[in-house]
């Protein structure tokens, strides 16, 4: 599903990834970890399409197609989904106006009938219950003066809404309260499907107590530098990430 | 100076007294002025170099509604619709309403003309403001309205002025006084739309009197490259209520005076305001609200769109005499850059003589935020819908609190359309764009 081979990317001519290499299958989900400023966000940048990240070398294939090749909303058409660290405050546009044109961009997409206003107006009030939103969120502009955990509980609605095919939550768990952080992970669990893959971006072991990741990846200085499963987090919560840099050297 | 004037004395009528003696006024002083030049500190940022042209006597049309391609509001209340300046009786609707009288001032009976001449002029201090001393100049008609004491009207009154297509450059002049007595309540819009080649000098006085209530649109929807100086002048006495909201699409030259005048303690004035530019228009806005008694308050937003080579200038005074303690006043201007030759010119200033006041202002000028852009893109929404929807977003606000519904329903697929159509859109390409606004 995703490709990445030998990544290198800069922003502001400096160069964070250096070297990046990962392949995910439909089905897995992985797990990245690493020290702050490792380069786990711009990953997620990078994989986005953001502007002001420039790719040096290396290749990224996202469903057997250059992902480079594509603008931001082509790869969300593909199927790839980011769930932003810091999600973006959009004063004026609804939350809903915006849920339902990305669902409808979407959908289009994928020639897929658009739902119509009531049907739609249903499934979002649906996705708040899931992600224990209230329903006046739907109705405020986009993540405009929310919480937190708010704005990490809106990222997720709309995953659920878009059905994506690479889900990517880039912290998603920080910040969160052990009830919210049991919202993302149910809403994670339910969503795992035989076609459909996630790479969880934390800081923290304890998201992986609620979500089994098949993969733990270790990322510093903008390289994978150890892969493993699910006991590298717990190996990595006692020890810290300074014996691998040792390891590295 | 350029003749403004004389075109539009071949339109001599019959007037009464009392508003010959307001022409001529009217005529000397204009007689014994020159065009502000852009030394003027007014006129610093707009220049009047559009207005060096010959123009003519408005012509008089009755092609039909359809024909001029008029796009109203349903407002349901009397609809006074005006060619070129000259009274269309057939386009208009007058619906009697116990709270209103809506008359021409040539129309008017005595009590009325003596209301007339009473208030007409009052609002607007005639050295400062010499385009309505043209308007004095070349008055020969005019709408009265007057709100009835103790008394709310049913409708809102809609004004129309509308300009038709014509071979020649023309002129035409608009006047309108409102006396909204004291207790009474009313809506009132103004709707300018029309042609490429007129100049629009219109002057609106609303006179309020204690504890009047009138909400008031003017919305200006003319063709990219009219002309349009106006002056919308107002005097609020104690406890008055006035929200006024502003709407300006365009224009090659467009300056809107909006000057305020609390002369009563406890007067509350709201004034809302959305300028949209692209091409190479050019809209002022010079807002002035004047203090002058204690415990009145003022909020005040204005917020702009500006694209391609299009300038706007902004203004916005607000004034606090000695006397205005316990004064609230807050003033906001916000515009979006969308274009990198794209300009505005914006300049709140507060004068504070008071000093028991509480105050804020603020002006901010900004592009079209990448990560917002970034953003919706992610999740799939195309540049263009993303464009557009937070163009509309920006203004949007501005929209939702105004307070007649007849009028939203109005404005919100127009500006969808507006800034459809900006994207570059054509017409079915544009549905597309602007189908989830308000979703
Ligand atoms: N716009 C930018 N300009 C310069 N450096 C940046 C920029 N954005 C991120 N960085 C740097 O890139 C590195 C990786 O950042 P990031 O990907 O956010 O790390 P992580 O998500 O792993 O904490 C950090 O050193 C950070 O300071
Ligand atoms: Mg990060």
């Amino acid at each position: 599903m995703l490709s990445i081979k030998d990544l290198h990317a800069e922003v502001d001519g400096k160069t964070i990834l250096k070297g990046l290499s990962l392949e995910i299958n439909a089905g897995e989900v992985h797990a990245i970890m690493g020290p702050n400023g490792s380069g786990k966000s711009t990953l997620g940048h990078v994989l986005s399409g953001r502007p002001g990240y420039e790719i040096t070398g290396g290749s990224v294939e996202f469903m057997g197609k250059d992902i480079f090749e594509m603008e931001t909303e082509e790869r969300a058409h593909l199927g790839l989904f980011l769930a932003f660290q810091y999600p973006v405050e959009i004063p004026g546009v609804s939350n809903m106006e915006f849920l339902k044109a990305a669902v409808d961009a979407v959908r289009e997409s994928r020639d897929e009938e658009a739902f119509d206003t009531v049907s739609f107006m249903r499934k979002a009030r649906e996705a708040c219950t899931a992600v224990d939103l209230d329903q006046a969120f739907l109705k405020r502009g986009v993540n405009e003066g929310f919480s937190g955990g708010e704005k990490k509980r809106n990222e997720l609605m709309q995953m659920m809404l878009l059905e994506p095919k690479l889900c990517i939550l880039d912290e998603t768990d920080s910040g969160l309260d052990i009830d919210a952080l049991q919202v993302v992970a149910n809403g994670v669990n339910t969503m795992r499907a035989e076609d459909r893959a996630f790479l969880l971006v934390t800081h923290y072991q304890r998201l992986l107590d609620y979500i089994k990741p098949d993969f733990v990846h270790v990322l510093a200085d903008g390289r994978i530098v150890k892969s493993g499963d699910k006991t590298l987090a717990l190996e990595l919560e006692e020890k810290g990430y300074g014996w691998l840099e040792d390891e590295v050297a | 100076m350029t003749d403004l004037l004389s075109p539009q004395l071949n339109l001599e009528t019959e007037v009464p007294d009392w508003l010959q003696a307001r022409r001529l006024a009217g005529r000397a002083t204009w007689d014994n002025s020159s065009l502000p030049t852009r030394k003027t500190e007014d006129w610093k940022y707009t220049s009047l170099f559009p207005l060096q042209q010959d123009f003519t006597a408005a012509p008089v049309s009755d092609a039909s509604a359809t024909e001029l391609g008029l796009d109203l509001p349903e407002l349901s209340g009397s609809r006074l619709v005006f060619v070129n300046g000259h009274w269309r009786e057939d386009l208009s609707t007058l619906t009697s309403d116990a709270a209103l009288e809506v008359v021409r001032f040539s129309e008017a009976d005595d009590e009325q003309s003596a209301l007339i001449s009473e208030h007409l002029g009052t609002t607007v201090p005639s050295a400062k403001h010499l385009f309505a001393m043209l308007n004095d100049a070349a008055l020969t008609d005019g709408v009265f309205l007057r709100v009835r004491a103790n008394s709310k009207a049913q409708h809102p009154v809609q004004l129309v002025w509308h300009n038709s297509h014509s071979e020649n450059t023309f002129i035409s002049n608009q006047r309108l006084l409102v006396l909204a007595e004291h207790h009474s309540e009313a809506s009132l819009v103004e709707h300018f739309s029309g042609s490429d080649n007129a100049f629009t000098n219109g002057v609106t006085e609303l006179v309020l009197g204690p504890g009047a209530r009138l909400n008031h649109s003017r919305l200006h929807l003319e063709s990219p490259q009219a002309l349009h100086i106006g002056g919308l002048h107002a005097r609020l006495d104690r406890d008055a209520t006035l929200e006024s909201f502003h709407l300006a699409l365009g224009g090659k030259l467009k300056r809107i005076d909006i000057v305020i005048n609390h002369e009563g303690a406890g007067a509350h004035c709201q004034l809302d305001g959305i300028y949209l530019l692209r091409g190479n228009e050019h809209v002022d806005y010079h807002t002035c609200i004047e203090h002058a008694v204690p415990h009145c308050t003022t909020d005040e937003t204005f917020r702009g769109i500006i694209g391609d080579k299009a300038r706007a200038v902004f203004n916005g005074r607000i004034h606090i005499h000695p006397d205005a303690q316990k004064t609230r006043a807050e003033l906001s201007n916000k515009n979006l850059l969308t274009s990198a030759s794209a300009e505005v010119n914006t300049k709140p200033e507060l004068e504070i003589y008071a000093d028991d006041v509480q105050c804020a202002h603020g002006a901010t000028v900004a592009q079209l935020d990448d990560a917002m852009l970034h953003y919706l893109r992610t999740r799939g929404i195309s540049e263009e819908e993303a464009l557009v929807l937070l163009s509309y977003g920006f203004i949007n606000a501005l929209v939702e609190t105004q307070a007649l519904d007849s009028l939203r329903d109005y404005l919100k697929p127009l500006l969808a359309d507006y800034f459809g159509a900006t994207a570059g859109a054509a017409a079915e390409q544009c549905a597309n764009l602007t189908r989830h606004i308000g979703a």
